[in-house]
């Protein structure tokens, strides 16, 4: 299992990089941490003409405090998330989620743009910039743009990332207070991709509801989707058995080897009921 | 298109220059240019943890990675674990509880161990079979790696604190 | 036993956790496993497998492939034919079985996905890999018969249009009234149908051969990742049609086994048959997809099982039907019958049973080959009688344990003999249970479960009683025509220096063998064991022997090193005797000297004795040899096979919403008969239990409808690892096997038997208050669900 040949550029910059893909064409393929890249060359699932090396352009690595956000560098890696005292203070639901992250090896190599950029429809991240509502600061040849997470995940291993378009940051608002988040994922082992997951933020409470909710689940559709439905009953203030009843209503689900799509259903909904509980419990007892 | 690379980086502290073909994986590169046969391939996907290596002081997959991105990096493997003398009681704690069997695994799971040691205190059984969930071994069982990570952790815990 | 009495001495090492001398390597990276060999002028080898699980091979145009930088040689199936014979895969004892001439590489039909069918060899893998890509093969894709009993309905597709059907083998056994134990009044009857997956057994070492001829000596030389060196001797001689003696076997490191790497393999094979071709070595080292397409797979059962027991609780028959599916081919040359034949075999086996009646059927399909896996063909047993034990307790009101209780075979009772004609002895299933109740508080354990039901938490216990088949003798595989030994040899030496060298047909796979030769050796030679070098895996070095398989490896190779060092010891005492001028019983030997058998006085040294009979012949007292050298050979003679027994016991917890199980405690009793090193016993078990829950909870072999494998990465098939496992606990009952004179018995596999029946009812305990029950295997959280109508 070698992959097959292919040609290798370093680039110093974003910009550079965003050159050399426009002059590699379709068939380059910007490389990360390689985490996931590597495994399909391996095997052969992808043939590109050019690796364009990105590894190693500082500019894009690291984590900022904005205005009202942190921006992370696209190749910020899973294992500097893990240990970083600002995601650990701002963005707790990240926090938590990076440790389902593969296993420590793999989080010291891979970063956080790469999984951001792949969009597997069962990772982690993707699902917690949705429902953290991150900005993704994309360069292209046509200069630099923002896609906001709810219109950046598209499909299947599909985003609003054009050909030749690079992810540089992901810019996610620090939560605001009285906001809580949830997160919980059933996998068959550990580190697996999960059968089912669940990233949710919650706003702060009104009465018996939410002044808003970001629902989202990874492992169940060709990305990570947010539930509406789910949404809407919570900021209605339904209680947990409800949310979760309605929690895939009108969502495409995909069944894999693990778990038929009626089980995926099944699992999202057990998720966010008991999510939902912890939660109610835990704001009970302060 | 695909023309070799030439890459400067050090291994278990000597240096090393060679030309490599873009699509060398790193592991290749350590088992058939460097010539050393410690890290082994065991799914090239990514899974198995067998080709885990020491990059710049953090494990990392060796299948995952091409050899011309190891440019200026120092790695070590197990060879240079075990003749730096570094992690001698690690090794011999693994012979003691034999926690090594066919000893294809030993490697990548040395350095994954080393790795969770090497942030210090004790960690619970369930810390460090988390730490290797990563590494995958046929024959053990586990248990046996987790008792010699246990001892380890807890002499040096025990050392430390003397010192202190 | 005289080597048990002997624990105080020093150098007494059997019976002690001695670690393994030859671990340390390993662990220092200086291994030497096949791929880190590099030979000169070696070649590499990859192979073009069926996309296809069944399909005629119309065209294949290499052309373009022959032309690619780095390619040296492109072999079709009737390239490779030209030089290798096909193999049959059946043994003559296993009467009626059938299974037609296998090619190592595809001709005219590729019945499995993952088949080879062309092979290249380049100067790199990676570039044999390229020129692959650039091979048409152009297929008639013929229908695929993938459901084992749909495919033995009479309309069904043949597999080998020159059989009759897509059976293999069929046996029946039937002994005692069946029908009148299930009618009698008052009788408790269950019955279950249980599915066994296929599983895979996943070595971390992909299987890996070098092949080197040399032409000038006509001599061929396997590098060889396996199990049985004179096995794989054999059968390359009589395939390449060479003489046995020109074709040598060198088996150094292997990265795991478990039955894996015991068969032959129609890569490896066209390997060897490369290098004759281009008379010069060919490396060919699978990677992981090849070896999910490539190495055996195994289990893969359907089972419908019914028991009775009387209204005392005493069982009063069983019967089983078992259909087993074993890919397009029996593997060669121990075929593939051998899994359900120990099945139907051994059902039922640790218990007192009048009656009995067993129906196999073993199934070709457009699979992976199925064949022995470590195991073989117990856990399906074992789950099987365990399921419908614990059924028939809850049926009739009584406790799993005293069900058990009432119906194990007495340890007072041997030799004893099961319906199925298996004869027992030595074995101690009541004091193993009783010990493993103790070792786990089956009481507090058993109301903890209760109390916690009571609080909406739902745990289990399950229990299993267990035999394996260890130390066979050659009425395992030699009697039905196999080249395949069943006795092992050992060989032993004194160099001039007084260090012991010995060589033993047993092989070393990662459990210990050279340890306890070592230690056998330097017990009786009265040496330090770092001064015992040890050679294994040679078939130009050890003597002629079997290998590793069956859990023979102590029981037999140990023996044959406890015989061949205790006729050297003899030899040195006499040699001894003569320089020192007294009676060989006056001496023993201690430390590295020749001592007074008394007062373990020194009387002189074996390095010094060794430098006087091989270098001052002439001091020697005439008539006597100089030579410090002895052989032994040891096989089992008065039993078929030596069987072993334990119990063990899972205790798990299901949450009934999501269907996940957690492990929460493993236990396991077993008798070994003496032991040789304890940490090695336990870590055999260890291992083996591991393996076993894999089957039971995580490994499956997911086919689609047409006979395409869907899992073939480690990210899909799941192995068991660190976290999701747990600590298990081990005691042991000792009672040595009388057929030897060290009395040891197989350890490797008994972990592997019992644990997936153990994991499955602890299950089912948890289930059962809520109307569930499970017969499937693995138990994945879907199908627990499912039991439970959740989805």
């Amino acid at each position: 299992m070698k992959s097959s040949s292919f040609a290798y550029r370093r680039a110093a910059t974003a910009e550079e990089a965003v050159a050399l893909a426009r002059e590699a064409g379709e068939d380059a393929r910007f490389l990360a941490g390689g985490q996931s890249l590597l495994a399909a060359l391996n095997f052969r699932l992808d043939e590109p003409c050019m690796l364009i090396d990105i590894g190693r352009i500082g500019a894009l690595r690291g984590i900022r405090r904005v205005e009202g956000a942190l921006k992370i560098g696209a190749l910020t890696r899973h294992a500097e998330i893990a240990a970083s005292v600002e995601i650990a203070k701002h963005l707790p639901l990240v926090a938590q989620a990076i440790h389902e992250v593969a296993h420590p090896a793999i989080r010291n190599r891979g970063t956080f743009g790469g999984s951001i950029a792949l969009a597997d429809a069962a990772a982690e991240m993707p699902a917690c910039a949705l429902a953290l509502g991150a900005r993704m600061h994309l360069l292209g040849p046509d200069g630099p743009r923002r896609v906001a997470a709810d219109e950046f995940f598209l499909g299947l291993y599909e985003t609003a990332l054009e050909p030749g378009e690079l992810l540089t940051h992901v810019e996610i608002p620090i939560p605001p207070a009285g906001a809580c988040h949830g997160f919980a994922e059933l996998a068959r082992r550990r580190g697996d991709y999960a059968m089912a997951g669940l990233a949710m933020m919650l706003g702060p409470r009104t009465g018996a509801g939410r002044d808003w909710a970001r629902i989202v689940f990874f492992g169940i559709a060709d990305r990570a989707v947010r539930s509406p439905s789910a949404e809407a009953a919570i900021v209605a203030g339904a209680a947990p058995e409800e949310c979760a009843a309605c929690a895939t209503d009108g969502l495409d689900v995909f069944g894999d080897m693990n778990a038929a799509e009626s089980t995926k259903r099944h699992y999202a909904a057990v998720l966010l009921r008991r999510e939902l509980d912890r939660i109610s419990d835990e704001e009970n007892r302060v | 298109m695909s023309a070799p690379v030439q890459i400067t980086l050090s291994i278990n502290g000597e240096p090393i220059t060679a030309t490599v073909a873009p699509r060398m994986m790193l592991v290749d590169f350590l088992r058939e240019v460097a010539a050393l046969t410690g890290t082994h391939l065991g799914c090239a996907h990514g899974v198995c943890g067998a080709c885990t290596v020491r990059l710049d002081g953090a494990s990392v997959r060796s299948c995952l990675m091409l050899a011309v991105q190891a440019e200026g990096t120092e790695i070590e493997t197990i060879e240079g674990l075990a003749d730096s003398g570094a992690e001698a009681d690690l090794l011999d704690a693994f012979h003691r509880h034999n926690a090594v069997q066919c000893g294809y695994c030993s490697s990548g799971m040395l350095v994954s161990a080393a790795e969770l040691l090497a942030q210090g205190g004790v960690p619970d059984r369930a810390t460090i079979r988390d730490h290797i969930s990563g590494n995958y071994c046929r024959c053990t069982g586990y248990q046996s790696i987790v008792d010699a990570v246990e001892e380890v952790a807890r002499t040096r815990a025990g050392k430390a604190g003397a010192g202190a | 036993m005289s080597v048990t009495t002997r624990y105080d001495r020093p150098n007494s090492y059997i019976g002690k956790s001695v670690p393994r001398p030859n671990a340390v390597r390993l662990l220092h990276g200086r291994g030497r496993y096949v791929d880190d060999k590099v030979l000169p002028r070696m070649l590499h080898a990859a192979f073009l497998r069926s996309p296809h699980a069944h399909a005629r091979i119309l065209r294949i145009d290499a052309a373009a492939a022959r032309s690619m930088p780095g390619v040296v040689a492109v072999f079709d199936g009737n390239d490779i034919a030209q030089v290798m014979t096909p193999w049959v895969g059946v043994l003559t004892h296993l009467s009626g079985m059938r299974s037609p001439p296998q090619p190592a590489l595809a001709r005219d039909v590729a019945r499995w996905q993952g088949e080879p069918v062309v092979m290249v060899v380049a100067h790199s893998r990676a570039a044999a890999e390229d020129a692959l890509e650039r091979i048409e093969v152009e297929y008639e894709p013929l229908v695929p018969v993938c459901d084992m009993q749909a495919a033995l309905a009479p309309e069904a597709p043949r597999i080998h249009p020159e059989l009759d059907s897509n059976l293999c083998w069929e046996r029946k056994i039937e002994v005692g009234d069946v029908d009148a134990a299930f009618a009698a009044q008052g009788a408790t009857v269950v019955e279950r149908s249980f599915t066994f997956g296929r599983h895979t057994g996943v070595t971390l070492e992909p299987r890996a051969v070098i092949a080197d001829y040399d032409p000038a000596e006509d001599r061929l030389t396997m590098h060889y990742s396996g199990q049985a060196p004179h096995m794989m001797q054999a059968v390359i001689a009589r395939h390449l049609n060479m003489p046995e003696a020109r074709v040598r076997v060198v088996a150094q490191d292997v990265g795991g086994s478990f039955g894996i790497k015991i068969h032959t393999y129609g890569d490896e094979m066209a390997t060897l048959a490369a290098s004759k071709l281009l008379r010069r070595p060919v490396k060919f080292v699978a990677d992981r997809l090849e070896s999910f397409q490539s190495d055996i797979h195994a289990r893969d059962h359907r089972i419908t099982a019914r028991a009775a027991i009387d209204g005392e609780g005493r069982l009063t028959a069983v019967e089983i039907d078992d259909i087993t599916g074993i890919g397009p081919y029996s593997v060669y040359p121990r075929s593939s019958g051998i899994e359900g034949n120990q099945v139907i075999n051994l059902t039922g086996a640790p218990y007192d049973l009048p009656a009995y009646r067993a129906r196999l059927r073993v199934v070709f399909q457009n699979k992976v080959p199925m064949c022995q896996y470590r195991a073989v063909g117990h856990p399906i047993a074992m789950a099987v009688m365990e399921g419908l034990m614990d059924e028939m307790a809850a049926a009739s009101g009584r406790d799993p344990a005293e069900l058990r209780r009432l119906n194990l075979r007495a340890d007072d009772s041997y030799p004893s003999a099961s319906p199925q004609g298996m004869r027992f002895a030595d074995l101690s299933h009541q004091a193993c249970l009783e010990k493993l109740l103790d070792l786990m508080d089956y009481k507090t354990l058993r109301a903890e479960c209760d109390r916690l039901r009571q609080q909406g938490v739902y745990r289990g216990i399950g229990l299993v009683s267990m035999v394996e088949v260890t130390n066979p003798s050659p009425m395992f595989y030699g009697v039905g025509g196999a080249p395949i030994a069943a006795q092992d040899g050992a060989s032993v030496r004194l160099d001039a220096s007084g260090a012991v060298h010995v060589s033993n047909s047993i092989t070393e796979q990662g459990q210990g063998t050279e340890a306890i030769l070592a230690q056998i050796a330097a017990e009786v030679m009265g040496v330090d064991i770092s001064t015992v070098h040890v050679v294994t895996g040679d078939t130009a070095v050890v003597p002629y022997g079997g290998g590793t398989w069956a859990s023979r490896g102590a029981g037999i190779g140990g023996e044959a090193m406890y015989q061949a060092a205790r006729a050297l010891r003899q030899q040195i005492l006499a040699t001894a005797a003569a320089i020192l001028q007294t009676r060989p019983e006056k001496l023993d030997l201690c430390e590295g000297q020749v001592v007074d058998a008394d007062s373990l006085e020194p009387r002189i040294p074996l390095s010094d004795l060794a430098r006087m009979v091989y270098y001052r012949g002439n001091e020697l007292p005439e008539g006597l040899q100089p030579e410090l050298i002895a052989s032994r050979h040891f096989k089992v003679s008065d039993y078929p096979f030596v069987f072993t027994n334990g119990a063990m016991a899972s205790y798990v917890e299901v949450d009934p919403e999501t269907g996940m199980v957690k492990l929460l405690g493993h236990w396991v009793v077993e008798d070994v008969g003496t032991i040789l090193n304890e940490k090695l016993v336990d870590e055999q078990i260890r291992g083996g239990v591991v393996q076993g829950i894999g089957g039971a909870l995580f490994e499956e072999c997911l086919y689609s409808q047409d006979g395409q494998l869907l899992n073939a990465t480690m990210a899909d098939y799941l192995v068991p690892m660190a976290s999701e496992m747990l600590d298990i606990h081990i005691a042991h009952v000792v009672t040595p096997t009388r057929t030897s004179e060290l009395g040891a018995k197989g350890a490797g596999e008994a972990g592997t038997a019992g644990a997936p029946g153990a994991v499955m009812n602890a299950v089912n305990d948890a289930l059962r208050p809520l109307g569930a029950h499970m017969a499937q295997m693995p138990m994945t959280p879907e199908r627990i669900l499912r039991a439970l109508g959740r989805v």
